[in-house]
């Protein structure tokens, strides 16, 4: 029973947060928080992948004599790219919050949808 | 066992923290611990050996997220709005998916296990072969910049996307005077900047 939770303890955690980054995004009326939401939400993708790559008694993929047994590259390597991407992506979320700030003069979303309901 | 305990502790604390952030409603608050959790999340990475992923995620995360979300911050006000209703669907959608999603890891197998699918197919050889291949003792950079080069030629490609995106949105707002206003618009009426656009 126990080795079953440790067994699946990364990838549960990694759901949960995935799950309050969801929640986050889906049911909060700010912009800036949907933003953190989703980053909530990728960082724990970040993590599944990366918990999925883990070699138990292996090291970093740094080849040397001295060791034998590496956790898996592959991984590393897209999640490198996915959090450039990420960063990426955050930005131009926040350059429309900013954009829809100035046009508008809020960033709470009912009171957006009451601004678009009487242009 | 002792990275057993670390690995569980941190995850934990990065539990907790989202938490934290999807319940307070101070933004500038919820900023600072979304830079806590890319930082735990950094040191989850080292912990799980991808020291690479750990550096990029601690300085791309952990700072130019945090540098960029103060700086909007400062354009749009720290407080969120406390909403009149509580939602109730969109829990129990996200309830319903956590479920799904939990059910279907007992299909994955054990963390750590040396002979999962994901560790058999094509990383051995890029283990085995890279030094030879590549030359270079850093197996993620081999993949990155010779076996993958065309992934990271794509990422360019959206950063360098994404970054024309930003400076059409709120880039050049010198030359262009159809009427932004500078000042936070609290006071002014929010229809004049929609009528005169």
């Amino acid at each position: 029973m126990l080795q079953a939770v440790l067994d699946h303890y990364n990838y549960w955690i990694a759901i949960l947060l995935m799950m309050i980054g969801f929640y986050t995004v889906v049911a909060r009326g700010n912009l800036v928080k949907k933003i953190v939401g989703l980053n909530i939400f990728q960082t724990s993708v970040f993590l599944l992948y990366i918990s999925m790559g883990k070699v138990t008694g292996g090291t970093a993929p740094i080849l040397d004599e001295r060791f034998s047994v590496y956790s898996n590259p592959i991984p590393h390597v897209l999640i490198l790219t996915a959090i450039v991407v990420g960063v990426a992506t955050t930005a131009l979320g926040l350059a429309l919050v900013v954009r829809i700030r100035e046009s508008y003069g809020t960033i709470e979303e009912d009171e957006l949808d009451l601004l678009d309901g009487e242009t | 066992m002792i990275i057993t305990l670390i690995d569980i502790a941190l995850l934990t604390f990065m539990g907790a923290t989202a938490i934290a952030i999807l319940r307070l409603r101070s933004l500038f608050a919820v900023v600072m611990l979304s830079g806590i959790y890319s930082l735990l999340a950094a040191s989850m990475f080292v912990v799980l050996d991808a020291v690479d992923v750990a550096f990029t995620e601690a300085a791309v995360g952990a700072g130019i997220s945090t540098v960029l979300m103060i700086a909007v911050l400062a354009l749009t006000g720290e407080r969120e709005r406390t909403p009149s209703h509580t939602p109730l669907l969109p829990m129990v959608v996200v309830v319903l998916t956590g479920a799904a999603l939990i059910y279907a890891t007992f299909d994955m197998p054990a963390f750590g296990d040396a002979n999962a699918p994901v560790n058999l197919h094509v990383a051995p050889r890029y283990l085995n072969e890279s030094f030879a291949e590549v030359g270079l003792p850093n197996v993620v950079t081999s993949v990155l910049a010779s076996y993958r080069g065309y992934d990271t030629l794509g990422e360019v490609t959206v950063i360098f996307t994404a970054a024309v995106a930003v400076m059409l949105l709120i880039g050049g707002r010198k030359g262009d005077d159809a009427g932004i206003k500078k000042e936070p618009a609290d006071d002014t009426e929010p229809d004049d900047d929609g009528g005169t656009a």
